[in-house]
């Protein structure tokens, strides 16, 4: 296949066409930040922390869901990138209810990683402290959308990887939720295989097993990668 | 270079704050070596004079705390919040989903561990909650923030060691934020 140049912070790269940028720069370690993008199921844009600087583009594009092209001069480490990233990752924390003192994900959270990364040490934006709801009525599960960023990566893996699609979206704004068949309990779902995928896809607490205590949460996105490259294998 | 003046105040937190600020351990030694610790809960002083740093644990819950953080930015030069409490409410905040008169009832009146008998207190001398519960810098304008539920003691040592050298501490780059 015939490569393309694109130069990324000033560097030269050869890459294949029909990759997007974020898979460009993770290929050849240029750091982007994201927490929507789960390798392996689509790109949806969603988190807008992958933001990069395209030059002759007058507005800044996400690199999850933008291919390379041809001499494409991209840039992801400027001041304005990183003013933006840390916008972002404290609207995270304003809109719902982040108490990582009493989270099953402290310590081992993606959100709080985030937050350490782009270095946020206080919020600067009002808390909205919405009321959100705690569902505990499937038998082994939890979903506690005071903890959710609504990254969606629950949503697509059980669309896209166990095909159950119990998981969708509603409303819109600040008053989006993830819910489980036509907003119904989960433990009432009749579309839940109960595989516990989206427990894993979940960077957060959000969603998390009722055996475990504050702190304890392990999860393990790449297993999720890892099952869909296997599924790809011709045996 | 002569001593500074150090107090640290406990508003709306459960006071592991403060646990965590006596983990310094011997290193309260260093600190006393270059500022005198004027008003605490762990010393006898009664008034808050003129200080040069005050860390101020737990978030703004109440009237009484809303006047005192008031008093605190006149009195201080250097106002830390200290604490994910006081920088971003956290357990006390999360009454703010609730109405105030449900959450005062479910803790005084209808507690099951009350057997039937509660009572709501009614003292006079009581504070008053405020609706929302709210971190510092809402109410005055904050300085420094050491995020952390509780703060490592080695992050408080950093930051007090840090301020009363004069130097300016960076949290980020010392790779010491934590939050929960």
């Amino acid at each position: 296949m015939n490569k393309i140049t694109v130069i990324i912070n000033e560097k030269k790269f050869e890459v294949d066409p029909h990759k997007t940028i974020l898979e460009v720069c993770r290929e050849n370690e240029v750091e982007i930040l994201t927490m929507c993008h789960l390798k392996g199921i689509v790109d949806i844009g969603a988190c807008r922390l992958c933001l990069v600087e395209i030059e002759g583009m007058n507005k800044l594009i996400p690199a999850c869901t933008t291919k390379v092209a041809a001499n494409m001069v991209i840039r992801t480490d400027t001041e304005k990138l990183k003013k933006y990233q840390r916008i972002t990752t404290e609207l995270f924390y304003a809109e719902r209810n982040h108490v990582c003192a009493v989270c099953v994900s402290n310590g081992k959270c993606e959100l709080q990683n985030l937050g350490y990364k782009v270095g946020v040490d206080n919020i600067r934006y009002p808390h909205l402290f919405p009321q959100c709801e705690v569902d505990t009525s499937h038998p082994w599960y939890v979903m506690d959308h005071n903890r959710c960023i609504m990254c969606t990566r629950c949503v697509r893996v059980c669309n896209e990887v166990e095909g159950a699609h119990n998981w969708d979206v509603m409303n819109r704004g600040h008053q989006v939720r993830i819910i489980s068949d036509f907003n119904t309990p989960w433990g009432e779902s009749t579309t839940c295989t109960s595989c516990g995928k989206c427990l894993h896809a979940c960077p957060t607490g959000a969603i998390w097993p009722k055996a475990i205590v504050q702190g304890q949460l392990e999860k393990n996105p790449v297993m999720i990668t890892e099952l869909i490259e296997r599924r790809k294998m011709k045996l | 270079m002569p001593k500074k003046k150090l107090a640290t105040i406990w508003l709306g937190g459960c006071s592991g704050c403060h646990m965590s600020l006596l983990d310094i351990d011997e290193r309260i030694l260093d600190v006393v070596k270059l500022a005198d610790i004027v008003k605490s809960p762990v010393v006898d002083g009664k008034e808050l004079p003129d200080v040069d740093i005050a860390l101020v644990e737990g978030s703004i819950t109440s009237d009484e705390h809303h006047r005192e953080i008031l008093h605190i930015r006149k009195k201080a030069k250097t106002l830390i919040a200290f604490g994910d409490c006081a920088v971003m409410t956290n357990v006390t905040g999360m009454r703010n989903y609730f109405n105030l008169e449900e959450v005062v009832n479910t803790s005084y009146l209808n507690a099951v561990s009350n057997d039937g008998q509660g009572e709501m207190p009614s003292h006079p001398c009581l504070l008053k909650l405020n609706d929302k519960v709210v971190p510092l810098q809402e109410v005055v304008k904050v300085d420094f923030v050491i995020p952390g539920c509780p703060p490592d003691a080695d992050t408080i040592f950093y930051v007090l060691f840090e301020f009363l050298n004069d130097r300016l501490p960076d949290l980020s780059k010392a790779k010491k934020l934590k939050y929960g």
